[in-house]
């Protein structure tokens, strides 16, 4: 079954819509990817899905219970969340605090330690610093504990938005072999990426948005030998 | 005679700190300036005041009644007034504007209730004893107002830095969205806020009550514009900041009165004002702050 079922998601800020009428779902176990241009509305469909917009039509259901214009920490507590853009890491606490946030809804001592340690073996580098202050990391250090926040939630949906943007390539690298492992062990992820070959490369399926619109979709193998898809965003 | 003056500016400077505690915590987590700020101040010293002398209560309880009381007229203040305009981004300046009309209104309306002369409390709540240590005389209405000041600076570094909710309220301040996404609730952790520094201002409503024994409603007027002073020179959401700019406040208002002019001590308050802005923006002792992307 689906583990997230959007129809007719429209979200406007003021007159423009930025998404106009979306249907997408995502499958129990799939990575889905969502690529296109910037402005074509890919990140403000990650926001309106975890409530940091309000839609203005549509429907979401997340395993089959409406979500639709929740605010965030309630859907939150239903399982998905979300790593934003520019991956928004509580920079003046430390990497041990920003990870503590990260479990605030885990009520069990146990759970939340043993969450922590998956975390700190998943990336290395966030064990040595767990006493640093976070906004003195690396970008791409940062965005490990962006990812490392959110797992600690034990997310049951992860919204990722550009978690490749702005970092070196071999952070790049370690982080899509970082969503493939999350994807083998049974994470359901939907992936927003400018970089698109490298999405492609992880995904099941893809949606291509241009100007708040699905203009092509498919399993990611079939999107990414499309035409179009080669000439606009995979640059050959 | 000059320990004397430092003992009585330190306990002094104590409330300011209290008054400002709250004023920086309201800042540096809602980011708002809020003005009604001042009024919980009069209003804890009001409560305090009502329940000593209606219901006869001795100060120990009729202090942290005052102090819970005046924080809940911060958090039904707070979502009247600015609930509306955080949930639109409204710009600064309109609620600092909401703010100074909505204190202004209160202030008056206070006086037309309760009068504008200057009340004390009853006889019977402080003796006035004082203790006596090496010459230097210190009453039991300024024991009580460090042994407060102490239990509440202590009990908010407490709940910020070493309890959950604390960490909650740090994230929080930091980062809004972020702190939702997580599965904290902004709007109960607003209103726990708010809670918090209208009882700080409340506590120290009454402890400014009891040490001058003067109660009236514009009191907190005053107190605001010190409470500028201080979270300025402690640098704005500075915890420990606002701790010892409002000690240095406190000290130098007091020698400023006792060895110049008792009328000056407000304008040597703004001097340093003015002379912390003009050469650290940032306050005193306030980090600059650099963020990364």
């Amino acid at each position: 079954m689906s583990r997230l079922d959007i129809s007719g998601l429209t979200v406007a800020y003021g007159r423009t819509e930025a998404v106009r009428g979306l249907d997408l779902s995502v499958a129990q176990g799939q990575v889905v990817c969502l690529i296109g241009a910037n402005g074509a509305g890919k990140t403000t469909t990650l926001r309106a899905l975890s409530g940091l917009v309000r839609p203005r039509a549509g429907r979401v259901l997340l395993d089959g219970a409406d979500i639709t214009g929740l605010r965030p920490h309630r859907i939150a507590a239903r399982g998905l969340l979300h790593v934003p853009e520019g991956r928004q890491i509580f920079a003046e606490l430390t990497v041990e605090e920003n990870l503590a946030v990260g479990a605030w809804l885990v009520r069990d001592a146990a759970e939340i330690a043993r969450r922590r340690d998956s975390v700190l073996t998943r990336f290395p580098r966030l064990r040595e610093r767990l006493h640093q202050h976070a906004g003195s990391m690396s970008g791409g250090e940062q965005q490990m504990l962006a990812l490392g926040r959110a797992l600690m939630g034990g997310p049951s949906l992860l919204l990722l938005d550009e978690p490749s943007m702005g970092l070196a390539p071999l952070f790049v690298e370690e982080i899509f072999a970082i969503i493939a492992a999350l994807k083998a062990e049974g994470t359901t992820i939907l992936l927003v990426e400018q970089n698109a070959s490298a999405a492609l490369d992880v995904a099941d399926y893809a949606y291509v948005l241009e100007t708040g619109r699905v203009v092509l979709q498919g399993p990611a193998a079939e999107v990414a030998n499309d035409p179009a898809v080669v000439a606009a965003y995979l640059g050959v | 005679m000059f320990a004397q003056q430092i003992v009585n500016g330190v306990l002094l400077g104590a409330t300011y700190a209290l008054f400002a505690l709250g004023f920086t915590l309201m800042f540096g987590v809602l980011r708002v300036v809020n003005l009604v700020y001042g009024f919980y101040f009069s209003a804890g010293a009001f409560m305090a005041l009502g329940l000593t002398r209606g219901f006869g209560l001795p100060i120990w309880l009729a202090l942290p009644l005052a102090a819970v009381g005046s924080g809940l007229v911060a958090v039904v203040i707070d979502a009247l007034l600015l609930t509306r305009l955080r949930r639109v981004n409204a710009p600064e300046l309109a609620s600092l504007m909401v703010t100074l009309g909505a204190v202004l209104a209160l202030y008056s309306a206070m006086t037309v209730a309760l009068g504008p002369d200057i009340r004390r409390f009853p006889p019977q709540v402080l003796s006035g004893q004082a203790v006596e240590l090496a010459g230097i005389r210190i009453t039991d209405a300024q024991i009580l107002i460090l042994a407060v000041t102490a239990v509440l600076v202590g009990g908010l570094v407490a709940l910020m830095r070493l309890s959950r909710l604390g960490l909650a309220i740090r994230a929080m301040a930091e980062r809004p969205d972020a702190a939702g996404l997580m599965g904290i609730d902004t709007g109960r952790a607003a209103a726990l806020v708010s809670f918090l520094s209208g009882s700080l201002a409340g506590a120290g409503g009454v402890l400014i009550g009891l040490n001058f024994n003067a109660i009236q409603p514009y009191m907190g007027e005053a107190m605001m514009l010190r409470g500028f002073v201080v979270i300025i020179v402690g640098g704005m959401g500075d915890i420990g900041g606002a701790v010892i700019a409002g000690l240095l406040l406190g000290v130098v208002e007091v020698l400023t009165a006792g060895y110049v002019a008792s009328d000056l001590k407000e304008a040597v308050a703004f001097a340093i004002l003015v002379i912390v802005l003009w050469t650290r923006p940032q306050g005193l002792f306030g980090r600059a702050q650099v963020r990364r992307a």
